[in-house]
């Protein structure tokens, strides 16, 4: 299977297939990633960081990923500094990028900016996000930590927090249900999984049910998938207070929990769980924050086709 | 009656008739074929001309045979439209409007965040599905945004 060349836009451009052969890539990068053991398989390669918008995990852990690689990092810097505040748009800016590096990964405000930026580039482009649509390699970060602490094949699952506008759970969503899961989703019914989402689940036979506590499904699932409500979502700041609390992880809640429970959580987290669950054995999401580099580690490798 | 109605459009010698318009979208045909001022061609068009099958638009456009592929693309506002091409006042080709499953720069993406709504050099760009429950929807290649309704008043 051979990726060389392939841009990295959206999860739904990946069969299971393919999603199977990036895991299996990042796994095997795992101990270089980890300082283990050393590799030039990025040696003489630039890649472009092009980022438009703030950003430290993504941002950081592709520098990582490409330097535990021995891959060189060009940065564009602030966009303030750049041609960007002269006036040039995203599409001539990816030209010359094209130009000076092997790749370049895009993180931009606008939705589908990385899907364009794609057709203007003579490299492999990795959308390290775009607006509010697409987060790829999170999500490819998130199946590799579920696939190292769990399991991915007919998943038992809950996510929960802010699922009307969350990113990352709509795109796990998508990428889960090619292993058939159960889906469980938590969320105050202003911020439920839009309606569309659950309806194309249905469609491929994933079992979805929706409920608006922890508590009632703490027991029952093996994945708990945490995301962050914005305060800005709640025009009644007292509304916001009952749903925060309603939906937080704490020591209590997971006395009836799997023992095998696992949490993620793609951070930064606020307050929806809290530190003491930390040190227990079903907190994942430093580790989950971690994987992000042999994941990325493995897109860069199969995108400049050093890895076949 | 009949002279009363052939005041009201005439036959053509030479051109393209669409008919059966869902009424009230003649406007938007035209837009949709990207007909302006700047079209020297004589049109004329009906609205809410009455029908066997209710009220309907017609839009006649002398002496000019549109492409398939730009008249197709009047399927996604009117998709019972009729397409006649006329010669020598014969209609020699009759088809139904057939729906595209593309669309480059025809319609604007509703998402205001979608980067075809920006200064960049692209044109939307739509793949196109119908179902039975939900109608014709227009699926957007950046950014994934659907839009499946008022897309009429979203012609570019």
């Amino acid at each position: 299977m051979s990726f060389k060349n392939r841009h990295v836009i959206s999860m739904k451009d990946f069969s299971r297939k393919e999603i199977d052969y990036v895991l299996d890539t990042a796994e095997k990068l795992e101990p270089v990633a980890r300082g283990q053991e050393r590799s030039r398989l990025l040696d003489g390669k630039i890649i472009a960081l092009l980022f438009f918008e703030p950003s430290t995990r993504t941002r950081l852990s592709f520098e990582v990923a490409a330097q535990r690689l021995g891959g060189q990092v060009l940065n564009l810097g602030s966009v303030e500094a750049s041609s960007v505040m002269k006036g040039e748009n995203l599409a001539d800016t990816i030209r010359v990028i094209s130009n000076y590096a092997d790749l370049i990964v895009l993180r931009h405000p606008l939705d589908g900016s990385a899907r364009m930026a794609a057709e203007f580039a003579s490299v492999p482009i990795i959308n390290g996000g775009d607006g509010s649509v697409h987060h790829p390699t999170q999500t490819f970060l998130d199946l590799y930590t579920i696939r190292r602490e769990s399991h991915l094949e007919g998943l038992k699952i809950a996510m929960a927090g802010d699922l009307k506008y969350g990113r990352t759970v709509h795109s796990l969503c998508h990428a889960l249900s090619l292993y058939g899961a159960e889906m469980t989703f938590v969320s105050p019914p202003e911020l439920r999984m839009p309606p569309e989402i659950v309806r194309d689940l249905q469609k491929n036979e994933i079992v979805v049910r929706e409920t608006d506590s922890l508590e009632k499904i703490i027991g029952d699932v093996e994945v708990l998938y945490m995301t962050r409500v914005q305060r800005e979502r709640f025009p009644d700041p007292e509304e916001y207070e009952k749903v925060k609390n309603r939906l937080k992880v704490t020591g209590d809640l997971l006395r009836t929990a799997d023992p095998n429970l696992k949490i993620l959580h793609p951070l930064p987290r606020v307050n929806e769980i809290s530190p003491e669950v930390d040190s227990t054995s079903h907190a994942c999401y430093f580790q989950q924050a971690f994987y992000g580099v042999p994941t990325r580690m493995a897109l860069l490798a199969l995108a400049m086709g050093v890895i076949e | 009656m009949k002279e009363k109605r052939n005041l009201k459009i005439q036959a053509i010698e030479n051109g393209t008739v669409i008919d059966h318009i869902k009424a009230g979208q003649a406007l938007n045909v035209l837009r949709i074929l990207g007909i302006s001022s700047a079209f020297r061609a004589t049109i004329s068009f009906v609205m809410n001309a009455p029908s066997a099958r209710g009220k309907k638009d017609v839009v006649k456009i002398e002496g000019k045979e549109l492409s398939v592929e730009e008249l197709n693309r009047i399927a996604l506002i009117s998709p019972k439209a009729t397409i006649n091409i006329i010669r020598d006042f014969e209609v020699v080709q009759k088809n139904n409007v057939v729906l595209p499953s593309y669309v480059e720069g025809v319609v604007r993406c509703t998402n205001s965040n979608c980067i075809s709504n920006s200064s960049e050099p692209i044109k939307s760009k739509f793949s196109v599905l119908q179902s039975e429950e939900e109608g014709v929807s227009l699926h957007c290649l950046y950014c994934e945004h659907v839009i499946s309704e008022n897309i009429a008043e979203n012609l570019l």
